[in-house]
């Protein structure tokens, strides 16, 4: 049996989106089952070097610890498909950046099975010679993967971009944490990367993107919660 | 007749003094004679008794005899004060002598307040006396003529030296001075300084370290002692709360029979509380004012200027009154709540009455049962003449990497020479060679050990081996970031017109929390008090208050500032909108006890008092009762042990115990505890500390023969407890924010200009993260862990007391709650309560998905 913990733990908080069964992991990557695809949104690899680049030396382990989350999620599911939904590099000069080691490490990632860029605004094209299928969005079944999330209604879309994070509270407090959000029509994945920042689901930027009831499904420590709209604040 | 020796003040000056009335004073001659021999001084002296002067006079006696003021004659003296009004009095205060006497002297001062140009022109043209701040100087030394400008510099005077030195910005100032001693190796150093518990810690800071030497100390006779007096209310004493509203009539009966009194609070919420209770109650009409740090500035300058012109008959106020300026004719202090330390106390007496003549007027007014008890140890030692501001640190890295990076940017830096400079200061005379080398490796590369940031160096090495800054925008961004102050995130209050929604009060935090609710969001509604639209703006600013106060309110939820009850409107963007509210019983905003823990001496005292019956006879009745109630049906806490009660009430088992350690370490403790009880089945709920005892609360019981209390309280709580703790601790995280910001690390605002302050933390968050997995032991994760050891956790004090009370905890198991654990226990509601993990939270608003299928349709 190659049915794991982790996989049964996903596959209670699993729900549908569009007809599919979708289940997010408490690493932020979205596990589809059906397909046995791994979505991960906004990597960001490289950021670190980018503020280096301005002199703001914030420290060189960014895309070290992205990968190795990664490569961590990959080991659990073991998909047949990678989807990194854009804005996987920092900015187009993030490959030349890139450590050697980091380099070797994200090739052996790109190399054991189909994995796919699709573009974003940080990385219209990924760096050469890091293994992996440029394409500007992807249908998957009923579903489309792209990297921003399209104006109007748009049935089965999963998108990254936004960076969703939500402000959770209960009567004992609350707490900032990255999420999914989503109607059961569309989805918007949370930021992958170690440094990507967050913008809270409350502001406008999501405004407009769902019809039905929205829900954040916030990252915990080992699982996601799934949280109504109701006991998420603003910042 | 003895004939007295002859005076070292030239006749202008005795002539001087005489027509004042005056007569030079001991300690203001001999701190001339120190100067005369080339000697730096340190002078104790306590307010009124002439210390300014005695700082200047050997600067004026100089300036005085020279032949003419020549254009060009250079700095001569630096006068440095933790206050710009500091600055701006003494230069008023200057004046007089000056023009008294006709003397030729040029005194200017420079804050962050100057104008670009007057700055510029000082640069070129400096005056006599330059009256500035640590900020500042810092600022000038850094600047490419730093050489020439301070070549000329005799004397350099450090006012309220003892409020400073124990801080980061002393830091920062001990490694100007170092820069200075070598820029004018002729100049002296005095420091002014109220009495403090260790005179050699100031004399050492004083002078270069590597000599082994210490300034000379003058010490000021002691002026008359303070009258101290606690009220003895006529009102039932409280047992938990801070606000002291049992006793606001005799407050303001006191206020009505002094002249000018000064009352103090430990908070801001209290002041606006004592403030508005005063008002109700003023029939007669009296002038009270208020000034605290959040108000709006041009306020508090008002209200300071009608106190220097006799117009106000009190002033409620925060610690932004315990220095400096000379208030004139004030003739009571009321110390309103916990005095925390003697030398706070005493410093804050010492306001009243700057005449040394006449005895200071003071009365502590004890809000609750336990501050009874502080007071009286506040009294005893202020009576005992003991001090307890422990002034001697360990300089921080941070303040170090920036002072490095400023160094740079004077110009070429010799690495080997800085060393020297920088153990020349007092807190970093024991800095090894290595973790200079680290922080210059930081200020160069980001002292990191994978070596990616060559090209993107800060500082770059030149041929002949010295360190220039890469690029001029590198000095633009440390001057912008100069300062060790990082402030806590703060909205600024707008008032917007019409009066909003006064919700009733008294309803339970965390109810509606939907601030500037984007209401196309979802098919919700908006919640009714929610802000829907664009408020007009344009209204009034009234100040600024901390985000974190304001995110625990809802709209419509009122509260105290300024003086006036408002209702939150809503948070947009960087503001909060207001409005007047029509209520008269407003949400009093429930900051945390006071930013000043109490003082481990006061502490010991405090225990001392309770465990010796002996020693209530000065303690009111009301309170004597209660701890022999306490003696019958528990046990009073022994002075060296620490005492552990387990009782049961309601659902749950309580554990209450009393370190009297100060609020920081208990809370510190509580989130050890509680995880240490986690992993122990007793399924911890939650705690809540104050300043004296810690309360947890769990499913289990606690009371069960199987729990260890030894074990429980064990030292190695702070090995992998610590560790794994610290990893999730947003107080930690904000330690580490702190020293990001200080270091150079990252910018004031960061990423981007336009980001709120909210996202700042979170950046810097991630950033924490990911340094601690990949280089655990980088020197800003050092800084950080340094400041935590005193700073927002406490750990020191912690230490010391599980230290102490190893193998000495009495356990007590009763049957129901004791008279002891009463006001801990009343904080619960009235103190945010800290869960064990956050995850907590999201499990709890999950449920609710939960509730909502099960409930009634």
């Amino acid at each position: 049996m190659n049915v794991n913990a982790p996989t049964m733990q996903s596959a209670r908080e699993a729900f549908d989106l569009a007809g599919m069964a979708v289940a997010p992991d408490a690493s932020g990557a979205l596990w589809i089952a059906a397909e046995r695809a791994l979505v991960v949104a906004d990597l960001h690899l490289e950021k670190g070097s980018a503020f280096a680049e301005r002199r703001v030396l914030l420290p060189p382990y960014d895309t070290a610890a992205t990968l190795a989350r990664l490569t961590a999620v990959i080991a659990r599911h073991d998909p047949r498909v990678v989807v990194a939904l854009g804005d996987s590099f920092h900015d187009i000069r993030a490959g030349g950046r890139m450590t050697e080691r980091d380099r070797d490490g994200l090739r052996a990632l790109t190399s054991g099975r189909e994995w796919i860029w699709i573009a974003g605004n940080h990385d219209p094209a990924p760096p050469e010679g890091l293994g992996g299928v440029a394409m500007p969005e992807l249908r998957l079944a009923s579903l489309t993967l792209r990297h921003e999330p399209v104006v109007g209604s748009a049935p089965g879309e999963i998108a990254g971009h936004l960076h969703p994070v939500a402000r959770v509270w209960s009567e004992s407090g609350s707490t900032r944490r990255r999420c999914f959000v989503g109607d059961g029509a569309r989805l918007v994945l949370p930021a992958f990367g170690a440094y990507a920042g967050g913008l809270n689901i409350r502001d406008v930027a999501f405004g407009g993107l769902f019809r039905g009831e929205v829900h954040a499904h916030a990252l915990g420590r080992d699982r996601v919660y799934r949280v109504p709209m109701s006991r998420c604040a603003p910042d | 007749m003895k004939r007295a020796p002859p005076s070292p003040l030239p006749a202008v000056f005795q002539t001087w003094f005489a027509t004042r009335g005056w007569t030079p004073r001991a300690h203001q001659l001999d701190l001339l004679t120190k100067a005369r021999a080339g000697d730096s001084a340190l002078l104790i002296a306590p307010t009124g008794a002439g210390k300014t002067l005695a700082g200047f006079l050997p600067t004026l006696v100089e300036l005085s005899s020279r032949p003419r003021r020549t254009r060009g004659a250079g700095l001569h003296t630096l006068y440095i004060s933790p206050l710009k009004a500091l600055a701006s009095d003494v230069a008023r205060n200057l004046e007089t002598p000056i023009a008294d006497m006709g003397l030729d002297i040029r005194v200017e001062t420079r804050t962050g307040d100057t104008p670009a140009s007057k700055r510029l022109r000082q640069r070129r043209d400096p005056p006599d006396i330059l009256l500035t701040t640590p900020e500042q100087l810092a600022l000038l030394l850094a600047s490419d003529d730093a050489t020439t400008l301070f070549a000329t510099v005799r004397r350099v005077v450090l006012d309220e030296l003892h409020a400073i030195v124990a801080s980061k910005r002393g830091d920062l100032l001990a490694l100007g001075l170092a820069r200075l001693r070598r820029l004018a190796p002729e100049a002296t150093t005095v420091g002014l300084s109220a009495t403090v518990r260790e005179p050699d810690e100031l004399r050492r800071w004083l002078v270069d370290r590597r000599a082994g030497k210490k300034a000379a100390l003058v010490v000021a006779p002691p002026g008359a002692p303070a009258e101290l007096s606690m009220l003895d209310t006529r009102e039932r004493l409280p047992w938990a709360g801070h606000g002291a509203a049992h006793a606001i009539h005799e407050i303001y009966e006191r206020i009505k029979g002094a002249k000018t009194t000064l009352v103090f609070v430990n908070t801001r919420a209290q002041a606006e509380a004592i403030f508005q209770q005063l008002w109700h109650i003023n029939e007669d009409g009296l002038a009270i004012a208020l000034h605290h740090g959040s108000l709006d500035a041009g306020q508090r300058r008002k209200v300071e200027a009608a106190m220097v012109e006799g117009r106000l008959k009190a002033v409620v106020c925060t610690s932004t009154l315990d220095l400096g300026i000379d208030w004139g004719d004030v003739d009571l202090v009321i110390n309103v709540g916990a005095p925390k330390g003697a030398s706070r106390l005493l410093q804050r007496i010492g306001r009243a009455n700057h005449r040394l003549d006449e005895p200071s007027r003071a009365v502590l007014v004890p809000a609750n049962r336990f501050e009874v008890l502080e007071c009286r140890a506040a009294i005893d030692a202020a009576e005992a003449g003991a001090q307890d501001t422990q002034l001697a640190r360990e300089g921080g890295l941070d303040v170090l990497c920036q002072h490095i990076l400023g160094m740079a940017c004077a110009g070429p830096l010799d690495a080997r020479e800085l060393y020297g400079e920088v153990v020349s200061a007092e807190p970093y005379a024991a800095l090894s060679q290595d973790l200079f080398d680290d922080a210059l490796d930081f200020v160069a590369t980001g002292g990191y050990a994978l070596k990616s940031y060559d090209r993107f160096a800060k500082i770059k090495r030149m041929q002949d081996g010295r360190w220039r800054v890469a690029h001029p925008k590198i000095a633009q961004a440390y001057r912008m970031n100069v300062g060790t102050i990082v402030e806590s995130e703060m909205l600024r209050v707008r008032l917007v017109r019409g009066a909003g929604p006064a919700k009733p009060t008294g309803s339970p935090r965390g109810g509606q929390r939907l601030i500037n609710y984007p209401a196309r969001l979802s098919g919700e509604s908006a919640p009714q008090a929610a802000y829907t639209g664009r408020v007009t703006r344009g209204g009034r600013v009234l100040g600024e208050i901390e985000e974190y106060f304001l995110e625990m309110l809802s709209p419509g939820d009122t509260f105290l500032f300024g003086g006036e009850i408002l209702s939150l409107v809503g948070i947009v963007e960087n503001e909060a909108h207001v409005a007047r509210a029509r209520s008269d019983s407003p949400k009093v905003p429930s900051y945390a006890g006071g930013k000043f823990p109490l003082s481990t001496y006061l502490a010991a005292r405090v225990r001392e008092i309770i465990s010796n019956p002996a020693k209530w006879e000065r303690l009111p009745e009301q309170v004597r009762e209660w701890l022999a109630l306490q003696r019958d049906k528990s046990m009073l806490p022994p002075a060296n042990r620490l005492l552990v009660e387990t009782f049961p009430r309601g659902s749950r088992h309580f554990l209450v115990c009393y370190p009297f350690e100060g609020r920081l370490a208990h809370q510190t403790l509580g989130m050890l505890l509680t995880r240490r009880m986690e992993r122990m089945g007793l399924k911890p709920q939650g705690f809540v500390a104050n300043e004296y005892a810690l309360a947890v609360w769990s499913l289990a019981d606690v009371s069960a023969p199987r729990v260890d209390m030894a074990g429980l309280f064990a030292r190695d709580m702070l090995g992998d407890d610590l560790e794994e703790w610290l990893e999730e601790s947003a107080l930690m995280k904000r330690t580490f924010r702190n020293c990001a910001v200080i270091s150079g690390l990252i910018e004031r605002r960061f990423p981007g200009k336009e980001k709120s302050g909210r996202q700042v933390t979170m950046s810097t968050d991630l950033v924490y993260d990911v340094l601690r997995r990949h280089q655990p032991d980088h020197i800003l994760l050092r800084a950080a862990r340094a400041d935590a050891m005193t700073g927002l956790l406490d750990l020191a004090r912690l230490a010391d007391m599980l230290a102490r009370v190893e193998g000495r905890i009495v356990h007590r198991r009763l049957a129901r709650i004791s008279p002891l654990a009463v006001p801990v226990m009343l904080e619960i509601g009235r103190e945010p309560v800290y869960g064990e993990a956050q995850d907590q939270i999201l499990a709890e608003a999950a449920s609710v998905l939960i509730d909502d299928a099960m409930g009634p349709a």
